[in-house]
C-alpha cells in the first residue's frame, strides 16, 4: 500500500465492526453446529476409558460431590462439579468407581483414569486419557503394556519401586528414563485416593 | 503472469518453508508424524484458501489503514473454524496437534500473502497463488513429516516398515529432529540449485531463492 487516502474514522470504525459482527456470526454458528459431535466424541472417549478401567461393567452411574456425600443428582450452582463413576457387573452389585485425576506431569498436564474397588481396596485398571509427556521416555506411562498392566489388581495406595524390584501387590515398578512422569502417576492416585476414600465408603455402606 | 505460474509459484519457486522460509514454527512443531502433517497441512491450506479469497473480493472495500486487523479478523475466523471442525471430526488429529491449530492465524506466511498478493489481485489470481502457496506448504509439511516418522517411528502413516529389530530414532520425533530435518531438505535443495545453476539451466527466481537461502 503505497499511498493511503484519507477515510473517516466513521468509516474504519463501521468496516471492523461489520466485519467483526460477520466473523462473530459464522463463528457462533459453526460452533453451534459442531457441539453436539464434540461433546459426542468427549463422551464416547470417557465411557470407553471407563469401560477399560472397570473392565467392561453391565453400567455404571456418574455421582457428583455434593454436601459431603456422593449424590446422583448434581450440587446446585456448582459448574463442572467433581465427580466419580460407579460400576455395576451384571448381577447388579458395584465392581468398582473410576476415578478421573489431573496434574502437572514432567511436560505439561497428566489426566489419567483408574479404577479403584473401594471395598477390596485394591486398583483395578489404569488408562492415561491425556498427556504430552517426552515421546519415547515419559509416554510409556501410557504406551508401556507393562507398566500399564501393573495396575490391574495393585493394592491401594500403590507404591513405586525401582524397575524389576516389585514384590509385594500394592507395589509397582517405575520405568526407567521416565522416573518422573512414572511418579507422576501414582501421586496422582495416591492424591485421588486420599480424597475420595472416605466419601467413596460411606458411600457403599449407605447403599448396601 | 500467466495462470499456470500462479500455481506453480508457491509450490516450488517460492515454496513458502523451504525457500521463504516462513512458517517455519508450525513446520518444525507438528511434523513429529505424517498423519499430523498432513492434517496441519490441509487446515493451512483451507485458511489460506478462504483468507485469499475473502480479502481479494472485499479488497476496494476494506480501507488501507485498518487492513491489517480486517486481515487478522479474516484469518482468525477461519483457522477457529477450521479448530472447531477438526475436533468435531477427527478428535484423535485434534489431540495431536493441539494449539498448533489455533496458532496457524500467527503463521506469517498467511499474512504475507493477504499483504503481498491477494490485496492487489483480482479473485482468480488470488486464489491460484493461495492454492499453489497452500500446496507448497503441504508439500513441505510432508517431506519433513515422512522424513521423521520413518525414521523416528521406523513407520508410515502409522504402517511399521522395517520389523521389530529396527530401533526408532527417538530423537527424530523430539523437537531437535525437527531442526535436523528441515536442515537436512535445505541443505539438499540448495545443493541441487547450486548444481543446477553451475549448469546453467537455472532460472533467476530459483536462483535468487537460492542465494538467499545461502545467505
Amino acid at each position: 500500500m503505497t499511498e493511503a487516502p484519507q477515510v473517516s474514522p466513521l468509516r474504519l470504525v463501521a468496516t471492523l465492526a461489520i466485519a467483526g459482527s460477520v466473523a462473530g456470526l459464522a463463528l457462533v454458528s459453526v460452533f453451534e453446529a459442531t457441539l453436539p459431535r464434540i461433546q459426542a466424541h468427549k463422551q464416547a472417549a470417557l465411557e470407553r476409558a471407563i469401560g477399560e478401567v472397570l473392565h467392561a461393567p453391565a453400567r455404571f452411574e456418574t455421582l457428583y460431590e455434593r454436601d459431603g456425600g456422593l449424590s446422583p443428582e448434581p450440587p446446585a450452582g456448582v459448574k463442572d462439579p467433581e465427580r466419580v463413576y460407579l460400576g455395576f457387573g451384571e448381577d447388579g452389585r458395584p465392581v468398582g468407581f473410576a476415578i478421573v485425576a489431573a496434574d502437572p506431569g514432567f511436560q505439561d498436564t497428566i489426566r489419567l483414569i483408574f479404577g479403584y474397588d473401594a471395598g477390596k481396596k485394591t486398583l483395578l485398571g489404569m488408562r492415561v486419557l491425556e498427556s504430552k509427556e517426552t515421546p519415547g521416555l515419559g509416554d510409556k506411562i501410557e504406551k508401556d503394556d507393562k507398566f500399564v498392566k501393573q495396575f490391574d489388581g495393585a493394592g491401594a495406595p500403590p507404591v513405586g519401586v525401582r524397575a524389576g524390584t516389585k514384590s509385594k501387590p500394592e507395589e509397582i515398578d517405575m520405568i526407567t528414563g521416565a522416573t518422573i512422569s512414572s511418579k507422576a502417576v501414582l501421586k496422582l492416585i495416591d492424591g485421588a485416593i486420599d480424597q475420595w476414600k472416605p466419601l467413596l465408603e460411606a458411600h457403599l455402606k449407605e447403599t448396601q | 503472469m500467466s495462470a499456470p505460474k500462479e500455481l506453480s509459484r508457491g509450490v516450488w519457486r517460492e515454496n513458502p518453508v523451504l525457500i521463504q522460509m516462513l512458517g517455519l514454527c508450525p513446520a518444525l512443531a507438528v511434523t513429529n508424524t505424517v498423519a499430523n502433517s498432513l492434517a496441519m497441512g490441509i487446515a493451512t491450506f483451507f485458511v489460506l484458501c478462504g483468507s485469499s479469497l475473502l480479502v481479494s473480493l472485499f479488497r476496494n472495500l476494506i480501507p488501507a489503514q485498518v487492513r491489517i486487523s480486517a486481515y487478522i479478523l479474516i484469518i482468525a475466523t477461519f483457522v477457529s473454524i477450521a479448530d472447531l471442525s477438526l475436533e468435531a471430526l477427527v478428535p484423535t488429529v485434534h489431540k495431536a496437534l493441539g494449539a498448533f491449530i489455533a496458532l496457524i492465524v500467527v503463521n506469517c506466511m498467511i499474512l504475507g500473502r493477504q499483504e503481498a498478493f491477494a490485496s492487489r489481485n483480482r479473485v482468480g489470481p488470488a486464489l491460484l497463488d493461495a492454492v499453489g502457496t497452500g500446496a507448497g506448504f503441504m508439500i513441505a509439511l510432508l517431506l519433513m513429516g515422512s522424513l521423521r516418522e520413518i525414521l523416528g517411528a521406523g513407520s508410515f502413516l502409522g504402517v511399521p516398515l522395517f520389523g521389530e529389530s529396527f530401533e526408532p530414532w527417538i530423537i527424530m520425533i523430539l523437537p531437535p529432529g525437527g531442526f535436523f530435518t528441515l536442515g537436512f531438505w535445505l541443505l539438499l535443495l540448495a545443493w541441487l540449485h547450486k548444481r543446477r545453476a553451475a549448469r546453467g539451466g537455472e532460472t533467476a527466481g530459483g536462483e535468487a531463492g537460492a542465494a538467499r537461502r545461502v545467505a
